[in-house]
């Protein structure tokens, strides 16, 4: 199974088969924890900061982190969430992504992004991610934060903020959320 | 009944399935956000080719159709059909093959032929078809984006959401349609649209402008407007088509407005949150009164701002879920 096989399979909501437990609710909420915490300390002005959530998976650990942030900082700190389907390059290849909503309601020029997702695997729906947010305005900086970076890169993208490092095989395929990480195999593969 | 419009042509909402009529909806919900940005273009569909070719007269739909494929970023090629080769006699056949030549992936199309749309998708079966109205047939996306705008206000009233309500809102709703249903494409496919996503169906006409099919459709016919009125959620009312000979089926516009006309009088019959609804262009002072129109319960405008996003859908769905040769 393709890495392209592997996020039509997540999109379309194919059954997944857990083959092991990898980190527990606990695992999670200390990693994202922590995650919150080097945010902070790299940005000191954590009032310019946005925390954008991807749809779907990106959008739980998101709030979570922006309201962890909002907690230790003491300031509001922005929130939003992104659809990138528009923006894909490979909607011609597959069967289209479902569509949800994006939803941000301030100008992100000269602010800094804090993109967030569940899981960083070839690095596509980030490349669409950063086309998406050139028309929201001009960030001053854009930073990636995942739960899981699982490897297999196919373009020239790396986070700055990582949950977990999970070497993967390309036929696995993982499901990461605020609950806990599971590798198993997709329903068909 | 076709489950999805993915990657295929949209010719009439008669063969489209609930599933894939919420598709649309749920689809066109993504692009009423992308309408409001700053920036109103995404590039779902660069380096696509949509061709425009409407032969017969419109305003909004086409406007709305260019509008919708330039913000998903696809070229378009626009045929003015005034100052092309149509009018030196050329067939619909050679109109298309010379603008397939060109290479295009989709054609949205008007014309007045009842088929024409259907008959240019066996033309060029490599290309999709967006009927954009063919004669008295169908015009499927003004039906999508009727139901669209009567989701979308219903779902506001009870304070949720298009995307979690599916077609919840159109179970056991109530719509009447008023009019010209005769010579209406707008009729037909509201009719399919309304009842295949769970609505209750009348109709309301002089017996001279219901066609003699009538008794096939999932409708009810009704002959005491007034009844009708107080009956009705939801109220379409239709154009009378001049073009389409509709005056000789009238004894005179007057009396016309006179059985079946929105006025003043007559909307006071209707329940205070009943919707008014038209697809336009609109006959002042013959089928709605003017002050109707400017009325609060009328959704005109809404109407016509919900067909680019409706368009966007229906385009992105069709064309971008077209991979090379391949149907899915």
């Amino acid at each position: 199974m393709g890495n392209e096989d592997e996020r039509q399979a997540r999109t379309r909501g194919l059954a997944f088969t857990a083959k092991s437990q990898l980190m527990t609710t606990d695992d999670v909420t200390r990693a994202v924890r922590r995650m919150a915490h080097e945010i902070v300390e790299r940005n000191h002005d954590v009032a310019s900061l946005s925390i954008i959530g991807l749809q779907t998976g990106g959008t739980a650990p998101a709030s979570a982190l922006a309201s962890i942030l909002t907690e230790v900082s003491g300031q509001s700190v922005s929130a939003g969430v992104l659809d990138v389907s528009f923006y894909r390059d490979d909607l011609s290849r597959n069967p289209l992504p479902t569509s949800s909503a994006t939803d941000i309601d301030h100008d992100l020029t000269d602010r800094t992004v804090v993109l967030v997702d569940d899981v960083l695997f070839t690095g596509r729906t980030i490349r669409a991610a950063l086309n998406a947010l050139s028309d929201w305005g001009r960030p001053r900086a854009v930073q990636l934060a995942v739960l899981v970076d699982r490897g297999h890169r196919e373009l020239p993208i790396r986070p700055d903020y990582v949950g977990k490092n999970l070497p993967t095989s390309k036929d696995e395929a993982i499901v990461a959320t605020l609950e806990g990480v599971w590798i198993g195999t997709r329903e068909g593969s | 009944m076709i489950e999805s419009i993915r990657g295929r042509s949209l010719l009439s909402l008669d063969e489209l399935s609930k599933a894939a009529m919420v598709e649309v909806l749920d689809t066109a919900e993504s692009f009423v956000e992308v309408n409001r940005r700053s920036i109103k273009k995404v590039p779902a569909l660069k380096g696509r080719v949509v061709a425009s070719l409407f032969f017969e007269e419109s305003t909004r739909t086409r406007l709305s159709f260019e509008t919708a494929a330039k913000r998903l970023s696809a070229d378009v090629l626009s045929l003015a059909v005034a100052s092309s080769s149509v009018k030196k006699g050329e067939s619909l056949r050679d109109t298309i093959a010379t603008i397939d030549a060109l290479g295009i992936d989709a054609v949205v199309m008007r014309h007045r032929s009842s088929g024409a749309a259907l008959q240019v998708s066996r033309y060029v079966p490599h290309v999709r078809v967006i009927n954009g109205g063919d004669g008295q047939h169908q015009h499927p996306t003004q039906g999508l984006l009727d139901a669209f705008t009567v989701r979308q206000v219903l779902c506001e009233r009870h304070d949720t959401t298009g995307l979690e309500s599916g077609a919840a809102m159109f179970e056991g709703l109530r719509i009447l349609i008023v009019g010209d249903i005769r010579h209406s494409r707008v009729a037909r496919s509201d009719v399919a649209a309304y009842a295949t996503l769970g609505a209750e169906v009348r109709l309301c006409a002089p017996g001279t402008l219901l066609p003699e099919e009538v008794a096939t459709w999932p409708v009810t016919v009704v002959h005491d407007f007034d009844e009708a009125l107080a009956w009705a959620d939801v109220v379409g009312l239709l154009r009378l088509q001049s073009e389409r000979g509709s005056g000789a089926f009238v004894a005179s516009l007057d009396e016309f407005t006179f059985t079946n006309g929105l006025t003043v009088e007559r909307a006071r019959l209707m329940k205070p949150e009943a919707l008014i609804m038209h697809p336009g262009p609109m006959n002042r002072g013959v089928e709605i009164d003017s002050r109707v129109v400017d009325s609060s319960r009328a959704v005109v405008e809404r109407q016509v701002s919900n067909g680019v996003p409706i368009r966007m859908a229906v385009l992105y769905l069709s064309v971008a879920g077209s991979g090379e040769g391949q149907t899915l």
